[in-house]
């Protein structure tokens, strides 16, 4: 009975949805394909518009969260072209969020001695940080911290564990 | 029922007790074969409660671990004298052993004992026994024995007491100071705990550990006052590098430092008033020393590379330091009153974790060459280098007040453990942990 109901309910909701976000990329020039379908979600639920926008937030967070690692050559704090998408995510997302707070941590591999490693991460670090500040981020609203050797990603002695050990992590 | 709990309940606690007693065990790798040889017999006892350490065998394995000495096992020795006056001297000599350590314990009261112990050359006790005839006895006892002692102690200080035998031992027959009353101070990692970092202080040899700190974040390079009272050392406790002082025995702390950036290498000044430290709240990883009382800073170096890991010389006039100004990270020196600064190193792709000699004439380090590695030792006038291990990823070495040894971390297998090599990188040994991962040793001063 109550299923019946649901079931209705979705046959007449999917085509709008469907149609909405088919609408808003054809529409929509000046404003992104996101936000031009959520604006129209906001409509068919009724939601508060505050509410969503955390809770976009948080999704959006949740996403970065993921992807949030850049990893390192070797004795290097050079950033590789590969994590340039990455970083451009971060970027972006702080430069519309100048409330937002992010902690950048610099890692290394296991070699070489522990203090000089804590050196070695905090270049890593400050070349992520270097990175934002490009693409427009304040500085105000990133810090670091350079764990060096002592907090790996994987604990194992060989190259492959090695690679996934020297990197940069963004921390919200 | 209950009698069966009672076991359960006793049985837990004494493993629990052997654990937190021997979770460092040492292991010698190399080296023994060029030490002296000495006996040290099994000490009597008199009384009705068995002590539960024996002296013989802590002073044994103290001596062995020195390097300097090759204890000979128990079904080597010639015969079991219950007194000196009993020595078969020529029998000893025939066995090549150069001094013979025994004693006694007398149980005098509840939970007190005399010990009793004597320290005899036999080469002097073997040449002496023909005098023995002509001269009478009391001139060839004062002529064979090297040292002669009485000491009253309680139960739970055998261990001590034995180490404290040893040191007598030691500097009777080498010339030089012992160092088997000190401690150490290392960080155990148990990536699995709820605290998975910890501070731990241990006897020299890994007994009696004791945790002084839990932590959720990492502890780093612990290093200890020079009255052996404090650590300093780094925590992450709050997502944030920090410099800490530590009473030992109080547990108070007091936070040194905690600057935007790195707060890192906290070395104390031979006088204990200042701290070297590397902070990057200028821009990069420089060196700096606060006056401790003050919290005055001062800053020592100024480069847009990397530098790091200072350390004292014995006369507080220097600080030797890694700095990656010439390329590569190589050791400098600078001083502290004029700012001259100096290379030290040249060998190698890397040198790092320069650390002085008590006497000041070497300094060891960790050497990188062909990818490996290993600790060196410089010789501080003629820079000829030596390389005294041969283990893998040797880092964080820190040399005994006396400067006969050195206690580092490396990897054995894929477990990071405590090993020890000597000043002249004949004797090598492990100190491998029950659970963990162990580094950052710091060797106490003398205590």
């Amino acid at each position: 009975m109550n299923l019946n109901k649901v079931l209705k309910g979705l046959l007449i909701a999917v085509p709008v949805l469907a149609l909405a976000a088919c609408s808003s990329k054809s529409s929509t020039g000046a404003g992104d394909a996101d936000s031009a379908m959520t604006n129209q979600t906001v409509q068919v639920e009724r939601a508060d518009p505050a509410a969503l926008a955390a809770e976009q937030m948080r999704q959006k967070m949740e996403a970065l969260r993921r992807e949030n690692t850049v990893y390192f050559d070797f004795d290097r704090a050079t950033i590789r072209p590969e994590f340039a998408e990455v970083l451009q995510a971060h970027g972006e997302f702080l430069r519309a969020n100048p409330s937002v707070r992010v902690t950048v941590e610099g890692h290394t591999d296991e070699r070489g001695t522990p203090e000089y490693n804590i050196a070695l991460g905090e270049r890593r670090a400050l070349a992520v940080v270097q990175y934002l500040q490009n693409l427009g981020v304040s500085a105000g609203q990133i810090s670091t911290v350079s764990y060096g050797e002592e907090k790996p990603a994987v604990r194992e002695t060989n190259e492959a564990a090695y690679a996934k050990n020297r990197r940069g992590v963004l921390v919200y | 029922m209950n009698r069966l709990i009672k076991r359960l309940v006793c049985s837990v606690l004494l493993l629990v007790g052997m654990q937190a007693h021997a979770s460092l065990e040492i292991v010698i790798t190399g080296g023994v074969d060029s030490a002296r040889p000495v006996a040290v017999l099994p000490f009597t006892f008199r009384g009705t409660t068995l002590p539960k350490e024996n002296i013989a065998e802590v002073v044994s394995a103290d001596l062995m671990r020195s390097g300097k000495f090759n204890p000979i096992p128990f079904i080597k020795m010639p015969q079991r004298p219950a007194k000196s006056s009993e020595i078969n001297f020529a029998a000893w000599a025939k066995e090549g052993v150069e001094a013979i350590v025994m004693g006694e314990v007398v149980e005098v009261g509840i939970d007190r004992y005399e010990v009793v112990f004597e320290l005899i050359d036999v080469l002097k006790g073997n040449t002496g026994a023909s005098s023995l005839l002509n001269q009478g006895q009391l001139s060839t006892t004062a002529h064979y024995l090297l040292d002669s002692r009485t000491t009253t102690i309680n139960g739970s200080q055998f261990r001590q007491y034995a180490h404290r035998i040893s040191d007598i031992v030691y500097e009777k027959l080498t010339g030089e100071r012992g160092a088997f009353l000190t401690k150490i101070a290392y960080v155990l990692v148990r990536p699995n705990n709820e605290f998975p970092y910890q501070l731990v202080v241990a006897d020299y040899d890994g007994y009696n550990e004791q945790i002084l700190l839990r932590s959720k974040e990492p502890l780093m390079s612990p290093n200890w006052s020079p009255d052996g009272t404090k650590l300093a050392y780094v925590t992450f406790e709050k997502r944030q590098a920090q410099i800490f002082i530590q009473d030992i025995y109080t547990g108070r702390r007091t936070i040194l430092t905690a600057f935007p950036g790195i707060n890192s290498a906290p070395k104390w000044s031979p006088d204990g008033r200042r701290m070297a430290m590397v902070l990057s709240k200028d821009g990069n990883a420089e060196i700096y020393v606060m006056d401790i009382a003050t919290k005055a800073l001062t800053r020592v170096t100024n480069h847009r590379a990397i530098d790091t890991e200072p350390s004292w010389s014995p006369d507080g006039q220097e600080i030797v330091f890694s700095s990656e100004r010439g390329g590569n990270p190589q050791l400098y020196s600078v001083n502290l009153a004029t700012g001259d600064t100096r290379r030290l190193t040249f060998d190698g792709e890397m040198n790092l974790a320069g650390t002085y000699s008590p006497d000041g004439q070497s300094i060891v380090m960790v050497n990188r060459t062909g990818g490996r590695y290993h600790l060196a030792r410089m010789d501080r006038q003629s820079r000829f280098m030596q390389v005294l291990t041969t283990t893998n990823l040797d880092e964080s070495p820190s040399i005994a007040p006396n400067g006969s040894m050195i206690i580092y971390s490396t990897m054995h297998g894929r477990s990071q453990v405590l090993a020890l090599v000597s000043m002249d990188g004949r004797f090598k040994a492990r100190l491998p942990a029950a659970d963990g991962q162990v580094k950052s040793p710091a060797w106490s001063p003398f205590l």
